[in-house]
């Protein structure tokens, strides 16, 4: 064979297309006000299953409105959210969390009172249990067992040593997972409000996925950092959308970040919905070019 | 709602509240329980509508700290007691009056400066927890030191307020001229401040000065004097509390604990607003009265020690911001 | 040179996270506790025990209790002293009522009672933050007051409104550590190992999960409901937990300390003196509980030796106010340079010892 032709190029050596599931998270004519000023107008789009969603938009567009209406920190006046083919009802931002949605923050949302494996630890609160109360289905059993369970558990944190041990140290082997993951290792038990910037947006990473979330909503992760520590968080956010197949959606100023990694990108102005589909697709736009992106560089 | 919508209506609620009890009163003097005239129960919720006057003055003072430093100055109590303390020593030196008053001013304002240059200034970027803890040490401070300078002796003080009753409704309703003289003071005070707040070049500086601190000072607002200015402020009010409250319950130390009982005050009326601790003061001083008078001594009596902070606790469940304040919206 | 933890490693996660990871840190204390429980209760006066180690025992663990809520969950209450007479008066009622039960088992079960009255005025805490909550805990503070005042079942009737604590053995009919018939040196004893006890408890509930999630909710409860904490569950745990401390608190100075105690014991003052222990001491750290309580026992002591050294003549109540203002003075002074308090500084010392005798 020769070496340069096109026909040594075969499907096989090529990576594999992605693929996504059915869609996880979906809006639909969601409308947001806060008193006279509309935050969000009918904005329909959806998120599926293990891609990579972009919300992009100029600022007061309403993404992190967005963000907060998913997390279930603000409640729509108008509009429903399906999770996972259902109908959600109003609910409060932990129960959101028990779905398994985990979110970051523009202004970094990290307990500085605390080291940074205790704040990943803190993440891991939904899924540590010294007790599990066994579900029945029947009615008042399962509450009782429900409080049972709860005060045995309690108990146990009393004593400490023993099977609270036993939990506290598997779930330290998981945290530390994360932690070589997102190569933080030296500053675990750093306060983190003695770190820099870039390594506290590292840190809110780490707590958000030790919630081993199946949807994860990032604001703004790349602000305020170089290029290099932009190529770092990059590469970690496609390294968990790979290795763990986290669906992850994430506003982003930086176009060229929003352009390499994302699949699809919705974006917002106003409050209203401009556009929506692949990066391509979107840059394409004349709406979206007119209101946003500019002439290119 | 708006505010002066929202002022109309819970100036006229109460009034319904109080009638609709008046009748629940009745019903249970009828049924044997307590005793029950309706110019006696006018009587007492009167007493408490002036006695709630001089509440809103305390609370008006906490108001304004807040307002313009986002302080909640725990001190205030033991400010009053330290104005009245001041006060009647420099009358026991034998100092006339028209000079007592403004040299216990001029006290006050000293005090103010220390406390801005010596505890608020250090603690400006700290949050308001550590600032709150910082007057509960100045509270100390000056419960301490007042008595130090001054003893602690109940004193009785005379700057002659009268001590007469008149008589309302033809004898039906009596109440004391102390308490009216007293309460047309505090609401004159109140009055003014409203609208040296509300009206005067000041009063804006100082509302900047509440929304924003940074802010306020990238446009030239000096912050240190406004806040001097302030504590000054609530230190005349603190002095005009002390002479009326000392005058009805003698200078002794349980005047700082007199003046906690504007905390429900704020509460009710929310912490920033003036209207709120008008009405707020009016509400509880009736509130007090009345559950005093017709409830307190179904059960023992001495429940004005905790009616208002439980009547505060129930509002807290219901309606956390009081009924005048912001609602905090978060934003994430 | 001493305090050095090089070449201590640790080989595995649970070593990393045993209470006292440096070894020169478990010997010390192991060394301390030894003294203080064999050697102190022989050398010490009768007075020294009374009067200063007894009331420190009792205030550390009404110090431990409102630094939990309010140190580590960020709650802040006025009223640990209504709490601590809750817990005076429910062992009182307890004891009475049923003398054969074990004084132990009273003192825990008047914590739980105090635990159910701290949920209760817990409640508001839901949807109120700050000063707010301070105000409603205030209301907890004078009505609970007033209650145990007029309320005479509380005192079995009694004409003086003062309930005094019947005798009590850890063992039967004897080791008594309440009455008449109790030394100083079983008291102490008996305090030393039961708020040891107790310490070990608050400790562990710290370091697990639900100490976790308190300190989530002090620091940024936003971001604590999204991890999946509930505020209801940890605030309420919070007061649960650090009223059943207070209370028994409260117990212990009624029976153990005081002999005999009415409610005026537990007044306003009474809770701000231990909000000033846990703010001098170190908000959100257990040993700052300790050293507060410490300075907040000895200063009134040395200060009134200092002021009657220089003026003998001095009244009671001049001592009191120069208390007062040397307290409101020093809780200033501490906001101010340091305000984690004494356990800060005691970081800080540790901190140089590593280096000792070098400067850097």
């Amino acid at each position: 064979m020769d070496a340069a032709t096109p026909a040594a190029l075969s499907d096989a050596t090529l990576p594999p297309a992605r693929t996504f599931g059915p869609p996880l998270l979906s809006v639909d004519n969601i409308s947001l006000s806060f008193g006279g000023v509309k935050a969000l107008t009918n904005i329909s789009f959806n998120i599926l299953e293990h891609e990579i969603r972009a919300i992009i938009g100029p600022n007061g567009a309403g993404k992190t409105s967005m963000l907060n209406v998913i997390n279930g920190f603000y409640h729509p006046q108008e509009g429903t959210i399906t999770w996972q083919g259902k109908v959600r009802k109003q609910m409060r931002p932990h129960q959101a969390a028990v779905q398994g949605i985990a979110r970051t923050f523009q202004n970094v949302a990290l307990f500085k009172g605390m080291s940074t494996l205790d704040n990943i630890m803190t993440g891991r609160l939904l899924k540590m249990h010294n007790v599990r109360a066994p579900e029945t289905g029947v009615f008042g059993l399962d509450h009782l067992l429900r409080y049972g369970s709860a005060a045995l558990d309690f108990a146990l944190q009393c004593l400490y040593w023993g099977p609270n041990l036993k939990e506290e140290i598997r779930q330290r082997e998981f945290c530390e997972q994360i932690i070589d993951f997102l190569e933080i290792q030296t500053i675990r038990k750093t306060p983190v409000g003695k770190l820099p910037y870039g390594l506290q947006k590292r840190v809110e990473l780490a707590r958000a996925l030790a919630m081993e979330p199946k949807l994860l909503l990032l604001d703004e992760p790349m602000a305020g950092m170089n290029v290099e520590e932009k190529e770092d968080m990059c590469r970690f956010i496609l390294d968990v959308n790979d290795e763990f197949g986290t669906t992850i959606a994430l506003i982003e100023h930086d176009m060229g970040v929003v352009m390499d990694i994302s699949d699809r990108v919705v974006v917002l102005d106003y409050g209203r919905k401009l556009a929506d589909g692949s990066p391509d697709e979107v840059r394409a736009d004349q709406g979206v070019i007119d209101a946003y992106l500019g002439v290119a560089h | 709602m708006m505010q002066s919508k929202r002022i109309a209506f819970w100036s006229v609620a109460p009034l319904v509240a109080f009638v609709l009890i008046g009748f629940l009163l009745q019903w249970m003097a009828s049924q044997g329980i307590g005793f029950f005239d309706w110019w006696f129960f006018s009587e007492v919720a009167a007493t408490g509508l002036l006695v709630g006057v001089r509440y809103s003055l305390v609370a008006l003072g906490f108001v304004l700290i807040f307002k313009a430093s986002g302080v909640f100055n725990f001190a205030q109590g033991s400010m009053v007691l330290f104005a009245a303390l001041t006060f009647v020593g420099l009358l026991g030196f034998g100092v006339p009056i028209w000079l007592s008053f403004p040299i216990t001013l001029v006290v006050m304002w000293l005090l103010a400066v220390v406390i801005e240059r010596v505890v608020l200034r250090p603690l400006v970027n700290q949050e308001h927890i550590i600032l709150f803890m910082a007057t509960i040490g100045v509270f100390y401070l000056l419960e301490g030191g007042g008595q130090l300078m001054w003893g602690s002796q109940v004193q009785t003080l005379d700057i002659g307020l009268p001590h007469g009753r008149i008589q309302l409704f033809g004898g039906n309703i009596q109440l004391q001229e102390f308490e009216i003289v007293t309460a047309g003071i505090a609401g004159l005070l109140v009055a003014v401040l409203a609208v040296f707040f509300n009206k005067t070049r000041v009063g804006r500086a100082l509302r900047a000065v509440a929304d924003d601190h940074q802010a306020a000072l990238s446009v030239g607002i000096p912050l240190k004097a406004i806040w001097v200015i302030v504590w000054t402020v609530a230190g005349v009010v603190a002095l005009v509390a002390g002479i009326t409250w000392g005058t009805d319950l003698g200078v002794q130390p349980t005047l700082s604990l007199v003046a906690l009982k504007a905390l429900p005050v704020l509460i009710l009326g929310g912490f920033t607003s003036i209207p709120g601790a008008i009405i707020g003061g009016l509400i509880i001083g009736c509130g007090e009265q009345v559950g005093e008078v017709f409830f307190g001594s179904l059960v023992g009596g001495a429940i004005q020690d905790w009616f208002a902070y439980m009547l505060a606790l129930v509002f807290l469940l219901f309606r956390p911001q009081g009924l005048f304040g912001e609602r905090i919206i978060e934003r994430v | 040179m001493l305090y050095r933890e090089a070449g201590q490693f640790k080989t595995s996660y649970a070593a990393d996270q045993a209470l006292f990871p440096i070894r020169q840190d478990l010997l010390g204390f192991g060394l301390f506790a030894a003294f203080a429980l064999f050697v102190v209760p022989y050398i010490a006066s009768e007075y020294f025990l009374n009067t200063i180690l007894i009331f420190f025992l009792v205030l550390v663990v009404a110090s431990i209790g409102l630094n939990l809520l309010t140190g580590f969950c960020g709650q802040l209450s006025l009223g640990s002293g209504g709490f601590m007479a809750t817990g005076a008066f429910a062992a009182y009622k307890l004891t009475t009522a049923f003398p054969d039960m074990h004084i132990v088992v009273v003192f825990l079960l008047s914590g739980c009672i105090t635990a159910l009255v701290g949920v209760l005025f817990g409640i508001p805490s839901l949807r109120i933050k700050g000063f707010y909550l301070a105000v409603a805990t205030l209301a907890a503070q004078f009505f609970l007051l007033w209650l145990f005042n007029k309320v005479p079942w509380f005192t079995n009737h009694s004409s003086s409104g003062t309930i005094s604590a019947p005798p009590r053995g850890l063992w039967g009919d004897s080791l008594y550590i309440t009455g008449p018939q109790a030394s100083p040196e079983t008291k102490y004893i008996f305090l030393v190992v039961f708020v040891g006890l107790l310490a070990l408890l608050a400790k562990n509930l710290v370091r697990s999960r639900i100490g976790r999630s308190w300190m989530a909710i002090r620091d940024m409860d936003i971001a604590a409901q999204l991890i999946g904490i509930r505020p209801l569950v940890a605030k309420l745990s919070a007061f649960a937990v650090s009223s059943f401390f207070i209370g028994i608190s409260g117990a212990l100075w009624a029976f153990i300390y005081s002999g005999a105690v009415e409610a005026l014991a537990f007044e306003i003052t009474r809770s701000f003196q231990v909000l000033f222990m846990i703010i001098l001491g170190g908000l959100g750290s257990l040993l700052g509980s300790f050293l507060g309580a410490a300075f907040i026992v000895v200063l009134p002591i040395v200060l009134n030796l200092v002021l009657t050294a220089i003026d003998s003549s001095i009244d009671v109540g001049t001592i009191k106010h120069f208390e007062f203002m040397i307290f409101g003075a020093l809780i200033v002074f501490f906001l101010i340079v340091e305000p984690h308090g004494l356990a800060r500084l005691w970081q800080i010392a540790k901190e140089k010892l590593r280096l000792w005798p070098f400067p850097y």
